[in-house]
């Protein structure tokens, strides 16, 4: 594949914490305007590998490049979901939501105006003067999830963005990630420990295993990615990429 | 509108009180003034304007010890728990001086700073500053990782990492911190006031029991304590707007 279809590749990443290798030999490319997964059982260091594409944790050795540019720090390329929302408790909704415009220096009234829409378009209308602890979990992740659109960076970091929140939350969200993957025109790394949900939302799957990390096989699902969202999850090669993937994951599950 | 917890507020006074003017009737001791000769006594020395005049000595090194341990002391405090080198450095000086039994460091104090201002101005700020510093430090070091890699996510620059996301995140701890370093600051006024040379609510006291006046005695002493009290009111009217919501801590 031709480099500029990346939106992001990863580049012979090594990731060592003292005497332990977290990440070894890592090469990965991520392409532009599609959701890639990184999905592997917990310890396969796929979080570690997000957190350097994100510029949040050096990596020991191996280049990361986003839009063929190298990176090593945060950029105003790429914004990130946090697994346990990372809510500000003492701020409003609508500053949570704006706050990466704040750190950006967008005037006070601009990025209300652009708070307020990814605001409406989460479905949260009505709750920008709430504070986190008045929401329910599904709801603080909307919040997140707003805060990193509206940054409008083109490669958006998901880390397990939907574990802390209940089954039937989960479910929606994971058709409304399917509609945002169609509608914004961004790419989406998305962490996950859940194979039905990297299977449902994914156009491609990183599968990593363990000690010491490493991509074990890529996965492509393409035949029901453009059926609806309620026939996907009875489709036959959606049935059988999720068995698969189980059997090659089951041995390193102790 | 009289609300239940004002009746309960108002209940638990009343009992306080009534146990005060009952116990002092029964007479266990001569130089224990019921609680309305201590309030007349309050009345009196009110109109006479003489309570001022004492609060108007008493404030001042209450006041500058304790705006000095406030600023300095949060300072401080942000940079112990934001430098691991620092705090090595500066935390034992704080634990020494919280333990420290301050009445038998007055002598050494009258004899660096002298019997003025300075001397009380720095009792109050040995009282104050520890809980102020220690606690700020440890707040500062226990800030949720998470926020801190979210606004770095975000392009915090390091500085807007300290004062939009540490600072805020501490607050409450820091305000707990304010709370008991203010309260230790009355202690450490009147301290100085009745071990360095009396003036203001200290000289009430000391004459007053020279005098055998008990009433005023329990009267000044009444009174620094409402005082203190609606000081750390006050302070915690002001961390409420400044950062709603932030009382509910940190939720995931």
């Amino acid at each position: 594949m031709n480099s500029n279809q990346n939106a992001v590749s990863v580049k012979g990443i090594y990731k060592n914490y003292g005497d332990v290798e977290a990440l070894r030999d890592m090469t990965l490319d991520f392409p532009k305007g599609q959701l890639t997964s990184l999905l592997g059982p917990s310890g396969c260091g796929k979080t570690t590998l997000l957190k350097i594409i994100a510029g949040l944790l050096p990596a020991t050795k191996g280049e990361v490049y986003v839009n063929d540019q190298l990176v090593t720090t945060p950029g105003p390329d790429r914004a990130f979901v946090f697994q346990d929302f990372a809510l500000m408790p003492w701020a409003s909704v609508i500053r949570n939501v704006a706050f990466g415009l704040e750190l950006r220096n967008v005037n006070k009234s601009e990025r209300e105006d652009i708070a307020k829409k990814y605001i409406n378009q989460v479905g949260l209308g009505g709750f920008e003067n709430s504070f986190p602890h008045e929401l329910s979990g599904g709801m603080r992740q909307r919040v997140g999830l707003a805060r990193a659109l509206s940054v409008d960076s083109p490669v958006l970091l998901m880390d397990e963005p939907f574990s802390a929140v209940d089954e039937q939350t989960r479910r929606k969200f994971q058709e409304d990630l399917l509609d945002l993957v169609k509608n914004e025109n961004k790419t989406f790394i998305f962490v996950t420990h859940s194979i039905e949900e990297a299977v449902y939302v994914s156009d491609q799957i990183a599968i990593l295993l363990p000690r010491p990390s490493r991509v074990s096989e890529i996965i492509r699902p393409s035949g029901f990615r453009n059926k609806d969202a309620d026939s996907i999850r009875k489709d036959s090669e959606y049935l059988d990429t999720v068995e698969g993937i189980w059997k090659s994951l089951r041995s390193y599950v102790e | 509108m009289i609300t239940r917890s004002l009746t309960l507020k108002l209940l638990s006074a009343f009992l306080i009180f009534g146990a005060w003017e009952i116990s002092s009737r029964a007479g266990i001791n001569y130089a224990f003034p019921t609680f309305l000769e201590s309030m007349s006594a309050l009345f009196d020395m009110t109109v006479s304007g003489l309570i001022f005049k004492a609060y108007a000595e008493t404030l001042k090194p209450l006041v500058v010890g304790v705006l000095i341990s406030t600023f300095i002391g949060v300072g401080i405090g942000v940079w112990v728990g934001l430098s691991e080198k620092f705090d090595w450095l500066v935390s034992p000086i704080f634990i020494i001086m919280q333990s420290a039994p301050l009445a038998a460091l007055i002598p050494l104090i009258i004899m660096a700073y002298g019997i003025g201002l300075t001397s009380k101005t720095f009792v109050v700020c040995i009282m104050a500053m520890p809980v102020i510093v220690l606690n700020t430090s440890c707040a500062v070091k226990n800030t949720p990782s998470s926020l801190i890699e979210m606004s770095r996510s975000f392009l915090a620059s390091e500085r807007e990492v300290i004062l939009k996301i540490i600072i805020p995140s501490a607050s409450p701890v820091i305000f707990a911190g304010l709370r008991l370093g203010v309260s230790a600051g009355f202690i450490g006024a009147i301290l100085a006031e009745l071990k360095i040379t009396p003036t203001g609510v200290g000289d009430i006291i000391s004459y007053s029991r020279m005098t055998a006046d008990y009433p005023s005695m329990y009267a000044a002493i009444f009174s620094i304590i409402v005082l203190a009290v609606i000081f750390l009111n006050v302070l915690e009217r002001i961390e409420k707007y400044l950062f709603a919501g932030n009382d509910k801590g940190y939720i995931s």
